[in-house]
């Protein structure tokens, strides 16, 4: 049987909105993934030592406070240092445009802001999942 | 409510039209649905008569505003006699640059405060702080001392304007620096006026600020409590919140039914402490969410004041201050589109008219650009001047509760006043609001309602303009706020001169004063406020409560 895609889905820092993150993580699941959430208030290690454990293809992380150019990068930078280049990572939340292109730079491969359907995320990830 | 005989004659004279006229019409022109269905997915029916609210008594449960069981507002005048206060939550970045913001928007009308605070502070962490990486200023303004505190507030008249302020888990510590500003500029406590939010309930159930596990946590709020009645006798000392139930994703009825259910709560701890309900519970205040769906929402506030009434009066209030539901509303955020912005000048517009038709008494309008970022000058300012245009050009203020007695009005909101019922019965018996917390019934209730209606946003069975539907392929031209990138720098080395600077001797002592205290049953406003006014920050005197009540985690379910 084919190995089923390993989700982290991760709310990193202090941000208590996970309605998304909670969407998201059934949406992916109903799309035949198995999907591991954090739950709150993760730091970078924490997430990354998560992904780790739970041998994840994608960490997905979530976050609506306005941090992610320091948090998501956080997670992207601690990855490269652990030689996990290989694991997917995506983002969303509430993230304005000129943000995007550097947080690709930085190693997040896809961005998702408000009003994205579901399956879109579910066909980013089955298009770009590299393990 | 009717006459039986009258009743009879439009019962059959319906059933006539519904065979002959609408019948027929509907087989020529049929409906654009099968079934209408209200956000919180209650079919509605196609039109609502006298026999649908023929059950009510009039006097008895709809009544007159200013009377029980204040179905139709809380004053007798409503807003010929006073408007609801304009009031913008509004922070961010440093305390000086959100002071600038609140001296903006009072030039420009708005008639009170609302102070949104970012993470760290929420969290009762300082700027310096490890877990405050990446937040500053972010989600609100940054305050970790009474010294920031004094800043914010710096030039603004806290004598005569009032103050909301979102904070939760540390409201007791962020409260005392409110009051040890005041009281520094010789301003008595007695007579400052304002909110905090201070319910933590609803932290558990949907924002997830929560910093303490629930009993310490209700402690602190009844403290906050007897403080207020006793000492700070017009400041509104819990605003008990569905707001950010809704924003999580809950249906209206769940917001209606889980908030007024937890304001219930409330009021059953302060008593097991021994307060008297007539003395506390004319300072609860409450605060709800204006979504898209116009008349459920007009419905919601008119429930939740006869219901509260109800309670409050089963629960042995004899004052009818005690009986009064005040409330605060803002705008849905998560009904607003990072899709064709400006578009959401439009949802707010609705979404306020529902909030004064159901008659709150203070609202927030969103800004069209808060799916993008903080709202820029300009933004926040025409979200300001929708008000005003409800206010003083659409004529809805000249009468009291104008859509009482709407057969659908108050069909709805009496239904949605069974449904409430409902669920307290089910929390009833997963034995009460904490057990129901901590068995995630709340959270799952929500993620599930929130979880189905984003799946029907993908099935198109909702229509989100500029979403699924009438989209258009644009570069969004909304200009973002930009922060003054200097301000954690100088945040944190204003914290550094302050911890060197201060009487470091009196805050120790003060800090273990309060450790002290907060191991027995004390009420801990007092020590607070001695600490606070030592200038220790909130990040040190949290840190005592964090050692003593220790810290909630909550299960990570999804």
């Amino acid at each position: 049987m084919e190995r089923k895609i390993r989700v982290l889905i991760a709310k990193p820092g202090l941000d208590g909105h996970d309605r998304g993150a909670k969407v998201v993580a059934r949406a992916l699941r109903d799309a035949g993934m198995e999907v591991i959430y954090t739950g709150l208030h993760q730091t970078a290690d924490m997430v990354v030592e998560t992904a780790i454990q739970e041998d994840v293809d994608v960490i997905g992380l979530s976050l609506l406070s306005g941090a992610h150019m320091t948090l998501f990068v956080d997670v992207t930078k601690l990855l490269k240092q652990r030689g996990m280049q290989d694991v997917l990572v995506v983002g969303g939340g509430i993230i304005p445009e000129q943000d995007a292109p550097k947080l690709k730079k930085a190693g997040v491969s896809g961005i998702f802001g408000p009003g994205t359907h579901c399956d879109e995320i579910v066909n980013f990830i089955k298009k770009n999942v590299k393990r | 409510m009717f006459d039986e005989k009258e009743l009879e004659k439009i019962k059959q004279h319906k059933d006539k039209w519904l065979k002959d006229i609408y019948s027929n019409h509907v087989k020529k022109h049929p409906e654009r649905k099968k079934k209408f269905e209200n956000l919180s997915w209650n079919e509605i029916k196609n039109i609502y008569t006298p026999d649908d609210i023929a059950h009510l008594d009039y006097i008895k449960d709809i009544g007159f505003p200013g009377e029980y069981p204040f179905l139709r507002g809380i004053h007798p005048t409503k807003y010929r006699g006073r408007l609801w206060t304009f009031r913008q939550f509004s922070g961010f970045g440093s305390a000086e640059e959100t002071n600038k913001r609140y001296k903006y928007l009072l030039d420009h009308g708005e008639t009170g405060l609302s102070v949104a605070f970012d993470y760290p502070t929420l969290y009762g962490y300082d700027t310096d702080h490890k877990m405050s990486r990446g937040e500053f200023g972010k989600c609100g303004v940054a305050i970790s001392s009474l010294e920031d505190m004094e800043i914010l507030f710096s030039g603004i008249p806290i004598d005569k304007v009032t103050t909301s302020m979102t904070i939760n888990g540390p409201a007791a510590i962020v409260w005392a620096f409110y009051i040890a500003n005041a009281e520094n500029r010789k301003i008595d406590r007695r007579i400052i006026g304002g909110t905090i939010q201070n319910d933590i309930l609803k932290e558990y159930i949907a924002q997830k600020s929560f910093i303490f596990p629930p009993e310490p946590s209700m402690r602190l709020i009844v403290d906050t409590f007897e403080f207020g009645y006793k000492e700070v006798p017009k400041w509104n000392t819990i605003s008990i919140s569905g707001y950010h139930i809704r924003e999580a994703g809950s249906t209206a009825v769940q917001e209606l039914a889980f908030t007024v259910g937890d304001g219930v709560e409330y009021v059953k701890w302060a008593m097991k402490r021994g307060l008297k309900i007539d003395d506390f519970a004319p300072r609860l205040s409450f605060f709800f969410n204006a979504h898209n769906d116009f008349f459920e929402e007009i419905a919601k506030y008119r429930a939740a004041r006869r219901i509260w009434a109800k309670e409050l009066k089963r629960l042995g209030a004899k004052k009818s201050r005690s009986l009064l539901m005040r409330f605060h509303t803002q705008t849905a955020g998560c009904s607003l589109t990072a899709q064709q912005p400006e578009i959401n000048i439009s949802r707010v517009t609705i979404q306020a008219l529902a909030a004064v038709l159901g008659g709150t008494q203070s609202l927030h309008t969103n800004s069209m650009d808060e799916a993008l970022a903080l709202p820029s000058e300009k933004a926040v300012r025409i979200a300001l001047r929708t008000q005003q245009i409800i206010a003083h050009e659409s004529g809805v203020t000249d009468t009291v509760d104008p859509l009482g007695g709407s057969y659908y009005i108050e069909w709805l909101t009496d239904k949605m006043e069974e449904e409430t019922y409902q669920y307290w019965d089910k929390v009833d018996k997963l034995g009460g609001v904490l057990p129901a917390i901590e068995k995630g019934f709340y959270q799952r209730e929500i993620a599930n309602a929130a979880y189905k209606y984003q799946k029907e946003i993908e099935e198109k069975k909702q229509i989100v303009v500029g979403v699924n539907d009438y989209q258009m392929d644009e570069p969004v031209e909304i200009p973002i706020l930009q922060m003054d990138e200097k301000g954690e720098e100088r945040q944190i080395n204003r914290l550094k001169k302050l911890r060197k600077e201060r009487n470091n001797q009196k805050v120790e002592k003060n800090l273990s004063a309060l450790r002290k205290a907060a191991m027995g049953d004390e009420n801990l406003m007092p020590y607070i406020l001695d600490c606070v006014h030592s200038y220790a920050t909130l990040g040190e005197t949290c840190q005592v409560l964090r050692d003593v009540f220790g810290e909630y985690k909550e299960p990570a379910i999804y």
